[in-house]
């Protein structure tokens, strides 16, 4: 406490005033999230797939279901740039036009799942006790079952369409998601600000889904983004194994009807799986981006 | 094992509710398995119907037929397959030890190819054996196993000839004992390496967080400062709790790994469960398909056993306290330094 170092942190900060100030989270996130090479990369194959399923019809007009050529021609062909399949229908188109079906379940069943599990784990970590006790049981009972097989049973019994598809993955994975929310809920309804908040006279369920759920968010969003992939995994194996929606085309349906002349054609089932594979590739970066992004002192690992 | 009676409610009461579940489910499967037959039959009258309902229970209640249900499975009487011509439950037995044989092959080569991995790319962090760790686990995190089983038969049954494409064994009668297992095991390559390579993706990530973690603390600095050998370290001292996140993730996994099974027994023609669960849906068999599920949860349930088993053996601190380790490894990913981005 001497007068020359008084002085000088006195006079020194002010033209720097403008650079400590702090940079808005989002700000920082988009930082964190571009620095990330592999995440970037991700980002743009996503894109990249996103436009293929959405544009390419109108870039490349060929009826997936029609028959273009002799069955098995090999890639490279006059009609099929990528080949025929068992019966000579365009793989090409069908790689095109099988990414909706498989991206729409994906997405849509990774909502259902996320939405569920929020709930029973916000409920489980939020009220503890027997209704934790109860939930648990409840999360328990659906993971001794094995997620493919309880979803082959649902899809069996109740038909193969898209919604019937989407509910099922819906349905089984939930827990995971669930057991997440529950631990965040745990840890941090014993924080400060939620004491604060409860004694301010707020009530359940503001607490729950205004106080309580935001600051639980970040791991949640990220469990999202990974589900996403696992759903379109899940709807690829469900169509592979002749599950899926027979009259919407879709990735694993082309793997699946054409295993049985895999050594006679490779690219039948090779190339729909590369584009399942890329495209869970690309949310895997993403999402392993975004958790980067979100907790900057893991990221040195 | 003082706590052995309540866990064993809680088990039979979680099968319980399994086989509730699988009386919903055909329950509420649309189509009326009487008019089914009658339909076969080419029709029939009114009395006929009448009295086959009554004959098959179908006119009682609901909590009766679901009472009814419960006294035949427990009697072992899981329904006849018309497909396969025998008694689900034989069915079902014949088929469970190639689902086992698959599953536990695949689960020790991805624990050990895991854990391999993990320690190695521990030891350095920033070496080529950690980028290439990276880059397995995201290959197995997105490839859909049945296109890896069917890129790994692709070429290793055609390009490089030297594994069987499918099956258990050979069709001709390769004589003795220790040539029936050498040529299960030639069978066995391609189905395991398959399956497992999701999960080596998922513990070769976990063992090396865990060593990482595990190399820092003070314990291994001492062991170290005693003079012993890298190895000792490594091996003797910090696997011991290196390995407690990977037991976790295979008892949480077990469930996975069956549904796994299903479709890597079905791309490569594997004689059990999974493939015994895609050709029943083909038939439309319920009963045989509800009775699988029903068995694999068992299944899950006497992994959790032995995996509870394998924690007191590895931290003998460990009494009992699965479900708070359980419920806090899965979660280290997202929760370790909650949202300091935010700030």
């Amino acid at each position: 406490m001497t007068d020359a170092t008084n002085t000088a942190p006195l006079t020194a900060p002010v033209p720097e005033a403008p650079a400590a100030r702090p940079t808005r989270p989002a700000v920082e996130f988009a930082r964190s999230f571009a620095a990330n090479r592999p995440a970037l990369f991700g980002l743009v194959l996503l894109i990249a797939i996103l436009c293929m399923t959405f544009l390419g019809p109108l870039i490349y007009p060929v009826n997936p279901y029609d028959i273009v050529d002799m069955p098995f021609a090999p890639p490279g062909g006059e009609y099929a740039p990528l080949g025929t399949d068992y019966v000579g229908r365009d793989i090409l188109s069908g790689i095109i036009n099988g990414g909706r079906a498989t991206l729409a379940v994906g997405a849509a069943a990774a909502v259902i799942s996320v939405v569920l599990g929020i709930l029973m784990g916000a409920l489980a970590g939020f009220y503890e006790g027997p209704i934790d006790a109860a939930l648990m049981k409840v999360t328990e009972f659906f993971q001794i079952l094995p997620t493919l097989l309880l979803a082959m049973v649902v899809v069996t019994v109740f038909g193969s369409n898209l919604y019937t598809i989407t509910a099922a993955i819906g349905i089984v994975s939930w827990p995971q998601v669930a057991r997440l929310a529950r631990a965040e809920f745990l840890r941090i309804r014993k924080l400060d600000y939620v004491e604060a908040a409860r004694t301010a006279g707020a009530r359940n369920r503001y607490l729950i889904f205004r106080v309580i759920l935001p600051g639980a968010l970040p791991p949640l969003v990220v469990a999202a983004g990974l589900s996403v992939g696992s759903s379109i995994l899940f709807e690829a194996g469900l169509s592979f194994l002749g599950l899926g929606d027979p009259n919407t085309m879709s990735w694993g349906l082309i793997v699946g009807q054409n295993r049985n002349y895999l050594l006679d054609a490779w690219w039948t089932v090779t190339l729909p799986g590369v584009a399942i594979f890329l495209t869970v590739l690309a949310i895997s970066l993403v999402g392993d981006g975004i958790n980067d992004a979100l907790n900057p002192r893991l990221r040195r690992r | 094992m003082r706590k052995l009676a309540p866990r064993l409610i809680s088990a039979i009461g979680l099968l319980l509710a399994v086989l509730v579940l699988n009386f919903l489910l055909i329950h509420a499967a649309p189509g009326d398995p009487v008019q089914v037959i009658v339909g076969d039959m080419g029709g029939a009258s009114p009395q006929l119907i009448a009295q086959m309902k009554a004959q098959y229970g179908l006119d009682k209640p609901l909590p009766v037929q679901l009472g009814l249900y419960l006294w035949q499975v427990l009697h072992g009487n899981f329904g006849y397959s018309v497909y396969f011509n025998m008694p689900v439950l034989d069915l079902i037995l014949q088929r469970l030890p190639a689902t086992i044989v698959l599953v536990l092959s695949s689960l020790i080569l991805a624990v050990v190819i895991g854990t391999l991995l993990g320690i190695f790319s521990a030891r350095r962090p920033r070496g080529i054996l950690s980028h290439l760790v990276t880059l397995v686990s995201l290959f197995g995190f997105s490839a859909p196993v049945f296109w890896t089983g069917i890129m790994l038969t692709i070429l290793f049954a055609s390009v490089i000839p030297i594994f069987p494409v499918s099956g258990m064994f050979s069709v001709r009668d390769t004589g003795g004992f220790f040539a029936q297992t050498l040529d299960l095991l030639r069978h066995l390559v391609l189905p395991s390496v398959t399956l497992a390579s999701i999960y080596i993706a998922t513990y070769s990530r976990l063992a090396r967080a865990a060593m990482l973690d595990v190399l820092g603390a003070d314990y291994i600095r001492t062991a170290r400062a005693k003079g012993l050998s890298e190895r000792r370290v490594v091996f003797g001292h910090a696997l011991r709790n290196g390995l407690i996140p990977i037991v976790t993730m295979v008892g949480l996994q077990f469930g996975q790994l069956l549904a796994g099974a299903v479709l890597v027994e079905t791309v490569f023609n594997w004689p059990g469960l999974g493939r015994l669960a895609f050709d029943s849906i083909l038939r439309r068999d319920y009963s045989t398909l509800l009775a699988i599920l029903f068995f694999s949860a068992i299944l899950v349930m006497v992994a959790n056993a032995l995996t509870d088993l394998a924690y007191r053996w590895i931290d003998p601190r460990i009494g009992g306290g699965r479900t708070r380790k359980a419920t806090k490894t899965p979660a280290a990913p997202g929760s370790k330094s909650p949202g300091p981005a935010k700030g």
